[in-house]
Parts: structure tokens; C-alpha cells; sequence
């Protein structure tokens, strides 16, 4: 029923590899290989089942509908990746950290793996696939090709028709000959010659003449020929990319190579020369990896921030597969957008991304900066820091800063939401807004008064915050326009504004000065009181809601959560927590902290009026949670549990410093998936053949049946019957009651009980029951795990579906009876 | 994949007046044709029929003028004494005139001797006007009576002595026949219906009332006197609806524009204001040389004459909105292929080739898409850029800094570029908007060219003012700081007499530069 903090990875890394006839996209992602339409981008197919990062993935030389991919949890699959089920599992045993599937090759593949006893150092070897009948197979004949390779798969490629194997690591260029058996190195100068830099970054080979194309660190390509001999070796030189080449790729006949790099230009050279080349420039961040469809009419590149593009042969921009772009660093924080309650956050450089957590997709990128990006290293670009929407989201607010430190060029923008061009459009510009970054802003939200009582305050580092407001214009006969100005600035004590948070109804005003909170009235903009919880620095402040909103609480550099009285203006309670992230619940008066203690972070949702939280998760990940959002739902949920009711209305969303998107569930992932269009796909996909209707008669004939003789309820009691004595057997022999005591109960959970329906109502009653028993427990130990508690109560659920009442209550004490005892001795 | 983004120049909200649709429909006369009369011109008035002439009534003399001429047409000088309020008949053919011996004569606008003569006033008449049935006059004079008379036997119909002042302007309503209104030196304005013996409202203006006006539906009713401008509504009986102050002298004159959507009024002060009479603000004002005794305004607003108190007459006409009307002439076949097949719907077997869209780039843009830095700096280094658009140059010249390049653009350059490079930063310098950026320009300039000083007269020159404009700027700005710190103080006084002393200073925008795009 309940399965805590479901993780869902949206980082795409590793290569993609195009199937047959350019349909399919295959792309390594994660611990998954996702299968991805070409001419829709949707993803058709998800294949599960590496326990690690899958490391590579190559199409079957002999057979196009099949898929090798290896992983670093030592196993390389084969899969169909037309229906999406693993074929075979072998097993290497070391990690695989690349997979190459040459054609020459009869039933062997190449791997990279780590070389036994040295650190860093790898070696390629080949793998025999040894064809037996079952699914899992061992593979372990192994023999080294070369060593000392480098660790990437750009690093090793095999020439045409398998004849040889080139690696580049370091300086140095290794070709294997399989058939003499032959190896040749070469080795590039290490003097750096005006400041260029010679190591190689990637390499390919030619597919139908003897030559390999090497890219190297410092921009140039470089063209081997003839290098079957040691000594009279001969290479040509191809530069445009000012910076690192990232990947090539050459075409299928081999007359073009396709070379990307940090600029994020598609260079396409013609012939080998470096005359002829065309680009595509502006691909939006670096490209990572390069990679040509089978037949030659697509090629599609990986960029950096999470996203696949697809290009024509001829060098046209066609489509894009991206979900939620990553940033280099999200400033803006989690916003949610309250007209499309899409998630909002920093997209591409210099724009703001809009994506749309139930499609998973980007809804739309709005540019804030509206400047040419240059991808350049040690240039101050400018980018977003802060975002901030007016209740009704017809105003949106953005801060944009250079990187530049002793002096930010800074900007705010207000954007007027246009509803004929449903996009929003500038419609002030004010620079300089405060003399030093920007640390907070927020807009007073207050839905019943309309947009005049629209108010912004901004708070900085130079030490005052300002308040901001609309001004119509003097001209009575023109249309009505409004822009943005100054009505406000103040300041307390020389110290810099930190926090700043608008109570519900708009009265109030708390902005945080270093120690202190001020509580100022927004009307008057008076002075009214002030808090402080020394030391340390206020971090966050937010304010109650609906009853709870006399309470004000505040997090503090020193590891203390405080929540202060307006009405009694004193302390009401403090907790001694290292709070990260305060996020109050718009919909309801909960506030979840997050916080980050000893490597792992922790939840905690509380109330403001009693200082004990609603709800604890304990080491929710791993990473540190630097942002938090809480989206409402478009209809509340049903939810039983008391524990999680605060979830009913709204969701919550976290983004790790890994820029990992993580929910917390109370369903299961495949309750949530919607498998509509994988379905669809697959029915799309298959021929309507008179085998396959004469096969779904039969199939529907036989279903019919079953129901008819009541088989499957006979079916399920067998079934629930077996998890019980299963329990029974899997408890500790030593702190079971005695033998005599457990037969009669386990010989009455084999008899069939005649009356259905009295067991039903048995089993509501039980379940409530159970659930009080789940909160005395809580109260017993607060920290219990998650996972512990689910397998629990589904246990019990289970459970009351064959036992009576009693023999149920039975079987509970015997759980509860304290046998700590025992261990005593 | 984004297309190129070309480079943002940051435009400045202009200071000062704003441009609204009235600025420009008003500012749309030319400049003033002056003609000298003999003496203060009491009253303009307009023919209603084509080719709008216009009767000017100064001193003792009547004179005609055609639209665009400087002469007079015609002139009717029969008077022994001044004439006043020479007034136009709806059908433009007769006009009438009050005289300073209290006489009004009637002439013919094709005649020169005046037709009739209507004698019965004791003191001056100083308005006369016709009900709009056209056979019937009303007068007001000195002698405190309105009268009313009848054209054809020339013979008084009826007097109404009800005022107890002299009777200054009148108007007669367009929409009834039998109702006229006259103001007075008694501060009321009378309203008369010539089947009644008496009046049949009165209201207080409380000031000598110099002009009145009739709303053409009748129902509204403007008076101006002293230095307001009060209009009543005459259906509720004589309701005040608004009272304008916007002159500071006394009003002396009203007219209302063709459409009627625009009120004008004529002041002592030299000023004429024109409000909106949705609003009843002021949407424009003209300037004149001296005090503004009279004014017209033609029909179709073409032409807008004002009388002075040193009897000049001041013309103004309206400029001529051809060119328009030829360029889209000259577009319409062009027009018409390019729409041809706009509205063709593509069959499915169709193959469509999609034209591409043609972006126009400015040529620094073009430069700058292709990583050519020094050229774009030359670019907008071209004197039209430079001097007109100077916020372009210093846009480029903050991208390239944004770049990187902006050191190797500036340096490697001859003589002749450098100095318009200095002449350019020693000019812009001060300006706010441009001080960021082109200080940083000077730094550059200053650390390349060092080495070099003193090899070129012409650019040490260039140096020498350099440094002047920046040294007069540290002075001026020391100063304001002084200014401020002085306001400070004074603030804080005022503060302290609050219970609560806040540290709170309002608005100090002195770093602001707000800017505003607007959606047209």
C-alpha cells in the first residue's frame, strides 16, 4: 500500500545507438535502456534489469532486432528490444565499463574491464558467448586484447570489417591486427606547442578504407593513414573546435565525419578536408556524443544537459527527445507555476524551464536573459537566480546576475502573462535594482483584492529591501498600461537582507536581517516587532496558514527551528534540527523541513501549533536535498493512512545536489506508470495474423471458463494462504511460542471457511485495527523504516483473510509479547 | 536549436512629456502665418458652408478671409465706431454684427452696404447672434437687456431686462429655435425661451462670465469666467458637472472642436488648453506671444485662428497626410501575388517545401555572429551610429566585453580610429546609463595605447579632455553627495517628530534606471 520515497532517476548519460530502418532510438539511461520512438519521442520502452549503471549498449551484429548492453554490475544482456524482454544474462564477473560488438566477430563481443590488481589501469578483452539453453548463462572465457586502454568507450574503435582494433589513451595511439597479430603504436609529442594540448579525446575508424580519425584535447582532428607500417605512418590534420572534440562519427560510406564539442556546433567535414565542412551551430550545450543511424538518413546527438537531438543527413535540426533539462546549477529554486502547476526552474542557460511533472515533459522554455549563450570556458555569463510567481500567475518576476562577484550586473524583469499569445511578455526592465546580489523575493499574494494590491519586495545584500509596485500611466486616453517602480526602501540596523515571506492575507511583512526577523506592517510599512534566536544567521522563514497562521517559523544557521507567536510576540517552541529546506504546504498548515545531518537527509512535517511532527522519514537519501516544492494536486487523493494525510492535497518534490527529481509516494511505481502508450506501441507493432486471433479466441474461451467453474477463487485462497504459514516458518525459531500452542492456528489457516461474506466484514474491522496497531507502534519507535512497516501491514492484511478474529488477535500478542528477554542470554 | 539572438540595446524611457495620441494630432499644424489687424480682435467666426471663410471683427472694421489667404477677401467697414461679434448665419450669407454705438447691422456676405438696421439698444452691443431658424437675432448689450428681433421687418420681437450687468457673450441652441442663452457681467448666465416673457434658468457662475458655449445636443452648457471654466448640466436644471481651473488669467474665449469629443479654451495667460470632454482633463495646450482674446477652429479642425489683445491673428494649418495614401497605391499589385494561393490547403500527397523565413540582421550583429569582434566595434564606431544611436555602440561594446574580446577589438588601431574611439568616451562618459561600460572601455584604451602617448598630438588632446570630463564629473557628483547628506538630515528631523523613528529613507532612485517596454 505504501512505498516510501520512490526515486525516480532523470539523468540520461551513457550512448545511444540507433535500431533498424531509423524507427527506434535506443538509449543506455541510467540502470535502464530506453527505447524511444523516432518520429513521435515518446518513449515506447523501458528495459529494466541491470543492477547498476548500464555501461554500453550495441545493436547484434547478426540480428537487428536484438541489443547487447553490458553494466557495471558485470553482465552484458541481450535483449529484443522490439517487445522489450531480456533474451539471455551473461555473467563476467568484473566490471564492464564499455561493450563493443564487432562485425567480424563470430560469437564473441569486446569488453572494457578494469585490470586485476592495479588500480586504473584497463584492459580490452574479448568475451565468448557460449550458446547454451538456458536464459542465465556464465561467460568467462576471456582473452585480453590490449591493455592499458582507456576507460571510456570513445576510447577503443574497431576498424572495417573487425580487421583491426585502435585505442587512445594518454598521447599514444595503440592498432591491433587481429590477422597478424600485429601491434603498432604511435605517440604524439607531450610538449605542449602554444598551449595546445595533444591528448586524445576520442576515436573512430573509417568503415570501408584503412584510416582513423582521432580528436584531441585541443580542438584539432586528426586523420591516421597507412599506419600498417611502424615507421611510414602519415597523418593530416583537420581544426575548427576551439576546445576539446567531445565525439565523432563517420558516415556510413564514410565520405562525411560529423565532430562536436563544447561549442555545441555540429561540424560535418566532406572528403577529409578541412575545406569543405558545414555546421549546425547553436545545439543549445555541448555535445557529448555523436551517433548515425544504420541506414545513414539520421544521426542524433547526446548533449550535456540531458537531452537527445535529432538531425537529418542533411544537416537540418529535425526533433529533440528532452525531459527536465539540467542546469548547471539551479539558482531559482522550485517554483511552482500556479496557472499550468508545471515545476519551474532553470532550464537551458539564461532560460526558464517550465516542465510538467505528469507528462514528464517540458511544457516550454521561456527566455528570460535573451542574449547570445557563448559556450566558452572563464566567461561571466549571466544567468537566472531568482524566480518568483504572483498567485494567480499573470506576474512573473525574474533576478538575472552575472557570475562576476565584486560587481553583478543585475536586472529584474516583470513579466505580464499574455492570454492571446499564452506566453508571458516583458514589460519591465529595471537595472541595478540593488547596488549587491539579490537574495530573496516574493510577491504578496492575495487573490480577493486583484491585481492592484500586487506588491513585490526583493531583499539584498547591500543591506535594504525595497518594495515594488504598479503604477498606471498619466495618459487618461490610452490603453490601459502599467509598469513597475520603487515605492519603498527599508532597512534595519546596516545589516543584509536575507529572507523575506508575505503572511496569508498580505498584512504582514517578515523580512530576516542576519540574527534578526523584523515583522513589518505592509501598509504603513512600520517597524512592528522583531525576533531573534542567537546565534547564527536566519536561513529561512515562512509564515502559517490557515489556523496556524499567528505562527511564524524560523530555521537558523546553528541548527535550531523556531516558531514564534505574532499574537504574544514571544517564542512558542524551538527544535534543535540543521533545517536545509522550509517549505511551507500552500493548500493546507503543514510545513515540511528537510534536513542534512551526518550524510543523509531527513524529513520531518510538522504543524506549527504543536511542536511534535506530523510525520518523520529518516535518511530519505543519500544526497543532500538543496530544494524543495510542494505542488498541488488537481483532485486530492484518497488517503487512508492518518500518516499521510498531509500529502492529500499536495504533492511533494525534492531536487538533490546531484540534480536528481524525487517524489514522495504512497503508491508503487507501477501503479503510477500509465501504460497506455507503451500498449499501444506494441499492438502498432504487431501484424493481425489469423494465428494470432485464433490464439486470442481460445485465450478468451479459456478465461470464460475459468470463471465459470470458480476456479480462481479457490486459486486465491491457496494463494493467501501461503504468505501466512510462510510467516509462521520464517520467524525465528527461538523466539516462537510452543509447538502445541501454533498447531491448532496453523492447521485452522489450512480449513476453507464456508461463510465469504462474515470474513469480509471481519476483515474491514481487522484492518482498522491494524492500522491503530501501526500508530502504537509509531509511538513505540518513531524511526522504524519505511519499508518495515508496508511488508507489515500487508502481511496483516493478508493474514485476516483466512484467520478469524480471534485466533488474529491471538497471534498479534504473541508479536507484541516483548522477548527481549531472550537475548539476555 | 535557437536561432542567433541579436544584441539587446537598452532603450531609456524619454524624459519629460509624453507622446500621446492628442500630442501628435495636435502637433500635426504647421507653422503659424501672423496677420496685423488695426486693433484687439473681439471675435472669429467661421462660415459654415465651403470654402470656410472666416470674419474677423477687430476695432471698426469687419474683414473676410479665404482659407489660405493673407489678404482679406472682403471688408465691411461701415461702422462709425468698433463693431463687434460679427457672427455668421447657419447658410453662411448673411452675417451680423453689433456695433459700439448700439446698432446691429445685417449684411449680405455678397454686399457691402448692410441690409437691415436694427436700432433699440441705448449702450453698446457686444453680442449678437442667430436662433436657428434663421429669421430671428439676439443681442445682448451694455445696457443690461437681451433682445430678440425679428429679420425680415427688422423689428423688435421682445427684451427681456433681467441681467444687472453688462452682457458680454451669448449663444443660441442648436436644437430648439426658440432658446437662447446670454452671459453676464452679474456673474449668471441666462437661459431664454423666446415664447416665455421671462427666463427660464439662471446659474451662478460667480465670476464676470466672459464666454459661453452650447453642447451641439443642447443638453450640456460650458460658461467661462475669471479663471474657470464651469460646465452645467442644463437637463438636470443647471447642475454643475465639473468646474476647471488650468488657466491662470481670466478665460476669455471657448470653442469646441468638429467632432466635439475636444473642448478649447482661450486665456489671458497666452495659453489655449484642450481637454477631453470624456475626461475633462487636459490633453494638450498651445503657447501663444501674447494675451488670447478670441478663437475658431474650422471645420474638420483644418484650421485653428486665435486673436490677440495687440491685434494679431495668429493661422495655423493643419498639415497634409498625402504620403501615405501613395505608397499603398504603388503596393496593391504587389499585394495582390503575394496573397495568391494563401488559401490553398495542401492535399495529402503533397509535397511541401516550407520558404524560409528571412531575418534581417543589423550589420554588428552579423559580425558578431561570426566572431568577428574588431569589425562589429568598427561597425557601430561609424558617426551616423555613433552620434545618433549611441546606446547601440555602447550595447556592442558591453557584449564583446561579456565575450572576452572587447581588449583585443579596441587595441591595434591607427591614429584616426583611436581618436574617435577617445572622442566618443570622453563625450559619453558621464552619461549614467553609459558609465559602466565605458569606464571600462577607458580603462582598456588607456592600459593598449599607454606605450604610445605623446607620438600623436591629436590623441594626447583626445587624453587631456578625457580626463577633464572625468574630473569635472567627480566634482559634480562630490557635490550632489553634499546635497544629499544635507537632505538627510533634514528628513531625519522631520522623522524624529513620529513616535516610531525608523531607519527608513523614501525613494532614493539615484541608481535606478527604470525602463519600461510598452505593447503597442
Amino acid at each position: 500500500m505504501v512505498s516510501p520515497g520512490a526515486l525516480r532517476v532523470v539523468r540520461c548519460g551513457g550512448s545511444a545507438v540507433r535500431g533498424a530502418r531509423a524507427v527506434y532510438l535506443l538509449c543506455a539511461s541510467g540502470d535502464f535502456v530506453k527505447v524511444y520512438s523516432v518520429n513521435t519521442e515518446e518513449t515506447l520502452r523501458l528495459m529494466g534489469g541491470h543492477a547498476d549503471l548500464v555501461t554500453g549498449i550495441q545493436l547484434n551484429p547478426h540480428n537487428h532486432m536484438q541489443l547487447y548492453s553490458s553494466s557495471l554490475d558485470g553482465t552484458i544482456k541481450l535483449w529484443d528490444f522490439m517487445d522489450g524482454i531480456p533474451i539471455k544474462t551473461f555473467t563476467v564477473g568484473s566490471k564492464l565499463l564499455a561493450l563493443y560488438t564487432p562485425a567480424g566477430a563470430e560469437d564473441s563481443v569486446f569488453v572494457v574491464i578494469p585490470k586485476k590488481g592495479e588500480r586504473d589501469t584497463f584492459q580490452l578483452v574479448s568475451v565468448k558467448l557460449t550458446k547454451g539453453a538456458g536464459q542465465d548463462l556464465e561467460a568467462k572465457e576471456l582473452s585480453v586484447v590490449l591493455d592499458g586502454v582507456g576507460a571510456s568507450m570513445k576510447h577503443i574503435a574497431f576498424g572495417r570489417e573487425g580487421a583491426y582494433v585502435a585505442s587512445v589513451k594518454d598521447v599514444t595511439l595503440q592498432v591491433y591486427f587481429f590477422k597478424r597479430k600485429l601491434l603498432n603504436r604511435f605517440s604524439l609529442s607531450t610538449v605542449k606547442t602554444k598551449g595546445g594540448d595533444n591528448h586524445f579525446s576520442c576515436i573512430v575508424c573509417h568503415p570501408t578504407e584503412d584510416c582513423i580519425a582521432t580528436g584531441h584535447a585541443d580542438g584539432k582532428i586528426r586523420l591516421w593513414r597507412n599506419f600498417h607500417h611502424r615507421k611510414e605512418y602519415t597523418y593530416s590534420t583537420l581544426h575548427w573546435h576551439h576546445d576539446i572534440v567531445m565525439d565523432l562519427a563517420f558516415s556510413m560510406e564514410g565520405t562525411r565525419l560529423l565532430s562536436g564539442g563544447v561549442e555545441s556546433v555540429l561540424v560535418q567535414w566532406h572528403n577529409e578536408s578541412s575545406c569543405q565542412k558545414d555546421f549546425l551551430p547553436r545545439l543549445g550545450s555541448p555535445i557529448e556524443y555523436i551517433s548515425m543511424s544504420s541506414d545513414g538518413a539520421l544521426c542524433c546527438t547526446l548533449h550535456t544537459d540531458n537531452r537527445i537531438t535529432i538531425i537529418n543527413s542533411n544537416l537540418r535540426f529535425s526533433r529533440s527527445i528532452q525531459g527536465l533539462i539540467k542546469s548547471r546549477d539551479v539558482k531559482t529554486g522550485l517554483v511552482v507555476d500556479p496557472r499550468t502547476k508545471a515545476l519551474v526552474l532553470n532550464g537551458e542557460p539564461g532560460h526558464l524551464q517550465f516542465y510538467s511533472l505528469q507528462s514528464d515533459q517540458q511544457l516550454f522554455s521561456l527566455d528570460i536573459v535573451q542574449r547570445q549563450y557563448i559556450h566558452q570556458a572563464g566567461l561571466k555569463q549571466s544567468d537566472l537566480v531568482k524566480v518568483a510567481f504572483s498567485a494567480q500567475g499573470t506576474w512573473l518576476a525574474t533576478v538575472e546576475e552575472s557570475e562576476e562577484v565584486a560587481d553583478p550586473e543585475l536586472q529584474l524583469k516583470l513579466w505580464f502573462y499574455h492570454e492571446e499569445l499564452q506566453s508571458f511578455q516583458l514589460n519591465t526592465r529595471i537595472n541595478t535594482p540593488h547596488d549587491n546580489h539579490i537574495t530573496d523575493m516574493c510577491f504578496r499574494d492575495m487573490d480577493e483584492l486583484g491585481d492592484d494590491s500586487l506588491i513585490l519586495v526583493t531583499t539584498g545584500r547591500d543591506c535594504v529591501f525595497k518594495v515594488w509596485v504598479m503604477v498606471g500611466d498619466t495618459d487618461p486616453e490610452a490603453q490601459h498600461s502599467v509598469s513597475w517602480s520603487c515605492d519603498f526602501v527599508g532597512s534595519y540596523h546596516n545589516y543584509q537582507a536575507t529572507n523575506c515571506c508575505f503572511s496569508e492575507d498580505g498584512s504582514l511583512l517578515a523580512v530576516s536581517f542576519e540574527e534578526t526577523v523584523t515583522v513589518w506592517d505592509s501598509l504603513t510599512w512600520d517597524l512592528k516587532c522583531t525576533f531573534c534566536h542567537p546565534p547564527g544567521n536566519i536561513r529561512n522563514i515562512c509564515f502559517g496558514r490557515l489556523t496556524c497562521s499567528k505562527y511564524l517559523i524560523g530555521a537558523t544557521d546553528y541548527g535550531f527551528l523556531c516558531c514564534w507567536n505574532l499574537l504574544t510576540c514571544a517564542l512558542e517552541w524551538s527544535a534543535h534540527l540543521n533545517v536545509v529546506v522550509l517549505q511551507p504546504d500552500p493548500l493546507s498548515e503543514h510545513i515540511a523541513a528537510v534536513s542534512w545531518l551526518s550524510k543523509e537527509s531527513s524529513l520531518f512535517v510538522f504543524k506549527p501549533n504543536e511542536p511534535r511532527p506530523v510525520y518523520i522519514q529518516r535518511n530519505l537519501c543519500k544526497e543532500k536535498i538543496l530544494l524543495a516544492a510542494f505542488v498541488p494536486r488537481d483532485e486530492p487523493e484518497m488517503i487512508s493512512s492518518e500518516k499521510y494525510l498531509w500529502l492529500r492535497k499536495s504533492q511533494l518534490f525534492f531536487l538533490t545536489d546531484t540534480q536528481e527529481l524525487m517524489t514522495l509516494s504512497t503508491k508503487s511505481l507501477e501503479e503510477r506508470l500509465t501504460p497506455s502508450s507503451k500498449q499501444l506501441a506494441v499492438e502498432e507493432s504487431l501484424p493481425v495474423t489469423p494465428f494470432s486471433l485464433l490464439l486470442g479466441k481460445h485465450r478468451r474461451q479459456q478465461a470464460q471458463e475459468d470463471t465459470d467453474l470458480g476456479k480462481p477463487v479457490i486459486h486465491n485462497k491457496q494463494e493467501q494462504a501461503s504468505p501466512a504459514v510462510k510467516e509462521l516458518l520464517h520467524t525465528p525459531a527461538h523466539v516462537l511460542p510452543s509447538a502445541s500452542f501454533l498447531c491448532t492456528i496453523f492447521i485452522n489457516s489450512l480449513l476453507i471457511s464456508k461463510e465469504n461474506k462474515s470474513a469480509e466484514e471481519v476483515a474491514d474491522e481487522v484492518e482498522m485495527e491494524s492500522e491503530k496497531a501501526e500508530d502504537d507502534s509509531d509511538e513505540e519507535d518513531v524511526t522504524e523504516m519505511e519499508q518495515e512497516d508496508t511488508s507489515h501491514m500487508e502481511l496483516l492484511g493478508e493474514m485476516t483473510c483466512k484467520l478469524s478474529k480471534s485466533q488474529e488477535k491471538e497471534l498479534r500478542k504473541i508479536r507484541k509479547t516483548d522477548y527481549s528477554w531472550i537475548s539476555a542470554f | 536549436m535557437a536561432a542567433y539572438k541579436p544584441v539587446v540595446v537598452q532603450a531609456c524611457p524619454k524624459l519629460g512629456e509624453k507622446i500621446t495620441q492628442d500630442t501628435l494630432y495636435w502637433r500635426g499644424y504647421k507653422t503659424p502665418v501672423q496677420i496685423k489687424e488695426f486693433g484687439a480682435i473681439n471675435k472669429i467666426d467661421f462660415s459654415p458652408v465651403p470654402p470656410y471663410n472666416y470674419a474677423v471683427t477687430a476695432s471698426s472694421r469687419i474683414h473676410i478671409y479665404g482659407r489660405y489667404s493673407q489678404e482679406p477677401i472682403k471688408t465691411f467697414s461701415r461702422f462709425r465706431d468698433a463693431a463687434y461679434c460679427a457672427t455668421y448665419r447657419d447658410d453662411g450669407r448673411l452675417l451680423a454684427a453689433g456695433s459700439e454705438d448700439g446698432i446691429i447691422r445685417l449684411f449680405d456676405t455678397g454686399g457691402k452696404a448692410p441690409l437691415r438696421q436694427f436700432e433699440g439698444h441705448a449702450k453698446p452691443v457686444h453680442v449678437v447672434g442667430f436662433l436657428s431658424d434663421k429669421y430671428r437675432i439676439f443681442s445682448g448689450g451694455d445696457d443690461y437687456s437681451s433682445n430678440l428681433w425679428d429679420i425680415p421687418s427688422a423689428t423688435e420681437i421682445i427684451s427681456y431686462s433681467e441681467h444687472t450687468d453688462y452682457v458680454r457673450c451669448g449663444c443660441a441652441s442648436k436644437v430648439n429655435a426658440d432658446v437662447f442663452i446670454t452671459g453676464s457681467y452679474d456673474h449668471t448666465v441666462k437661459l431664454f425661451d423666446a415664447r416665455t416673457k421671462s427666463s427660464v434658468m439662471t446659474i451662478e457662475h460667480s465670476h464676470p462670465v466672459e464666454s459661453v458655449l452650447l453642447f451641439p445636443s443642447g443638453g450640456l452648457l460650458v460658461s467661462a469666467g475669471g479663471r474657470y471654466v464651469k460646465v452645467w448640466d442644463v437637463l438636470k436644471g443647471g447642475q454643475l458637472l465639473v468646474s476647471l481651473k488650468n488657466h491662470h488669467k481670466t478665460v476669455t474665449c471657448l470653442c469646441l472642436n468638429s467632432s466635439g469629443q475636444r473642448l478649447l479654451s482661450g486665456s489671458l495667460d497666452r495659453h489655449v488648453k484642450i481637454y477631453s470632454t470624456t475626461s475633462y482633463k487636459v490633453v494638450h495646450s498651445f503657447n501663444y506671444a501674447t494675451s488670447i482674446l478670441s478663437l475658431a477652429l474650422s471645420p474638420e479642425d483644418e484650421t485653428i485662428v486665435v486673436g490677440m489683445t495687440n491685434g494679431v491673428l495668429n493661422v495655423k494649418h493643419r498639415k497634409p497626410e498625402e504620403k501615405n495614401e501613395k505608397s499603398q497605391k504603388k503596393r496593391q499589385p504587389a499585394y495582390r501575388t503575394y496573397v495568391k494561393g494563401r488559401t490553398y490547403m495542401p492535399k495529402q500527397e503533397d509535397f511541401c517545401v516550407s520558404k524560409p523565413v528571412k531575418r534581417v540582421l543589423r550589420k554588428y550583429d552579423k559580425l558578431l555572429r561570426s566572431f568577428q569582434s574588431s569589425k562589429a566595434l568598427d561597425a557601430v564606431l561609424e558617426p551616423p551610429i555613433m552620434l545618433h544611436t549611441p546606446e547601440v555602440t555602447v550595447a556592442v561594446m558591453q557584449e564583446l566585453h561579456r565575450r572576452g574580446t572587447l581588449r583585443s577589438a579596441l587595441a591595434g588601431r591607427d591614429e584616426k580610429q583611436v581618436n574617435l574611439l577617445l572622442t566618443f568616451v570622453a563625450r559619453r562618459v558621464i552619461e549614467p546609463r553609459f558609465t559602466p561600460v565605458l569606464v571600462t572601455v577607458a580603462d582598456m584604451i588607456t592600459d593598449i595605447y599607454q606605450p604610445v602617448v605623446g607620438q600623436s598630438a591629436i590623441v594626447d588632446k583626445q587624453f587631456l579632455k578625457l580626463q577633464e570630463a572625468i574630473g569635472k564629473e567627480i566634482d559634480y557628483q562630490e557635490e550632489l553627495l553634499e546635497v544629499l547628506g544635507m537632505m538627510d538630515t533634514l528628513f531625519a528631523t522631520f522623522t524624529k517628530k513620529r513616535d516610531t523613528c525608523l531607519e527608513e529613507n523614501k525613494t532614493n532612485g539615484l541608481t535606478e534606471i527604470i525602463e519600461t517596454n510598452r505593447n503597442y
